[in-house]
């Protein structure tokens, strides 16, 4: 094809070219909010059905893993966006760092998550023929607050005499949550293997004034995947916090 | 027609919008509004992703046409929860057809 510097043939110019490339790219991210808007719908009526199993499948997630998640990956955003900032002002060194510093707050995100799974997988909460919802609070560690799991007896007594077919249902809820924190994790890889990518531009000094559209393309898909957390979080962690 | 560069200033004060919402949102879980607390819930959910939409994807800032397909986005999202919900919310179990019960007496010819 071709092309003069960063400027393909069939462009006029390089803002034609990047007005171009980021209307593909939220033409694509439409598709992405009917993709996540169908688990989402999902996610409604599921819970509309089975409130008091959504309900006790929520209180069991860590909120401080869950909330310092959503500041770590709010943190990304505002670092991403610098990143095109710096890139827009010809400040080539900042890109660099603006782009690293949003990998690693990624790479936190990804790696909190992992030690979110693998409490599920010790409280029997992966949906599956070993799920049991009252696993934990029956065989508490040395480590769990005694407090902690009086309640959640207290709970699970109260919410089997509601739903006494909790045990399915609440494997709809753990589904859906691993479903959907899943889906959001592995767009979360593809984003940090495209920050790899700008990185490795970003040192080559590939991003400047006047041509910046992967920054700024790759941005666009960041702060999306940001947007779908912004929902999970309340939805899947705040449930019934207040009973 | 030169591009729009957001500030920095711009940045910090979205980001620090972002996580006094957040904050709203964990102490307004704790709170009891009864039907409330999804909405609440959702209305700040909605709010947060607005700021991140407008500024830190620069909707606010490109071409009309880009701002078309934002909109139509949500457009079609509301298009599908609604008659999606509208058509669950309006079945009673007797008529639900897809039940699996249902559909093994649908082949029972």
């Amino acid at each position: 094809m071709h092309r003069t510097g960063e400027l393909y043939g069939h462009f006029e110019t390089l803002e034609q070219q990047k007005d171009t490339a980021t209307l593909g790219m939220w033409i694509f991210l439409v598709t992405e909010v009917l993709f996540f808007g169908g688990l989402f719908l999902t996610y409604t009526i599921n819970r509309h059905a089975f409130s008091t199993a959504f309900g006790v499948g929520s209180n069991t997630l860590d909120l401080t893993l869950g909330g310092g998640n959503t500041v770590v990956l709010i943190m990304s955003s505002l670092t991403m966006a610098m990143a095109v900032w710096s890139a827009q002002v010809g400040k080539k060194q900042w890109v660099s760092i603006f782009l690293i510093a949003t990998l690693a707050l990624g790479t936190i995100f990804l790696g909190v998550k992992i030690v979110e799974y693998k409490q599920k997988f010790d409280h029997h909460l992966v949906p599956g023929r070993s799920f049991d919802v009252r696993y934990r609070s029956e065989h508490p560690t040395a480590s769990d607050n005694p407090k902690e799991i009086a309640a959640e007896k207290e709970e699970l007594e109260k919410a089997f005499a509601k739903d006494p077919d909790i045990n399915a249902h609440a494997q709809l809820y753990f589904s859906l949550y691993f479903g959907m924190t899943g889906l959001h994790a592995l767009h979360m890889i593809v984003g940090a293997g495209l920050l790899l990518w700008l990185i490795k531009g970003s040192f080559a000094g590939r991003f400047t004034p006047q041509y910046n559209t992967p920054v700024e393309v790759v941005g666009l898909y960041w702060h999306f995947v940001d947007i779908v957390w912004i929902y999970l979080f309340p939805l899947l962690y705040l449930i019934d916090r207040h009973q | 027609m030169s591009e729009h560069i957001v500030s920095p200033r711009v940045y910090i004060v979205i980001f620090l919008t972002l996580m006094a919402g957040t904050a709203a949102t964990v102490w307004a879980a704790y709170q009891n509004f009864g039907q409330f607390n999804i909405v609440i819930a959702l209305a700040i959910a909605t709010f947060k992703a607005t700021l991140v939409v407008l500024y830190f994807m620069h909707a606010r800032y490109s071409p009309k046409r880009t701002q078309l397909v934002i909109v139509c986005s949500v457009f079609w999202l509301a298009i599908m929860l609604a008659l999606t919900l509208s058509d669950y919310n309006t079945r009673t179990p007797r008529d639900s057809r897809l039940a699996p019960s249902a559909i093994s007496h649908l082949f029972r010819v």
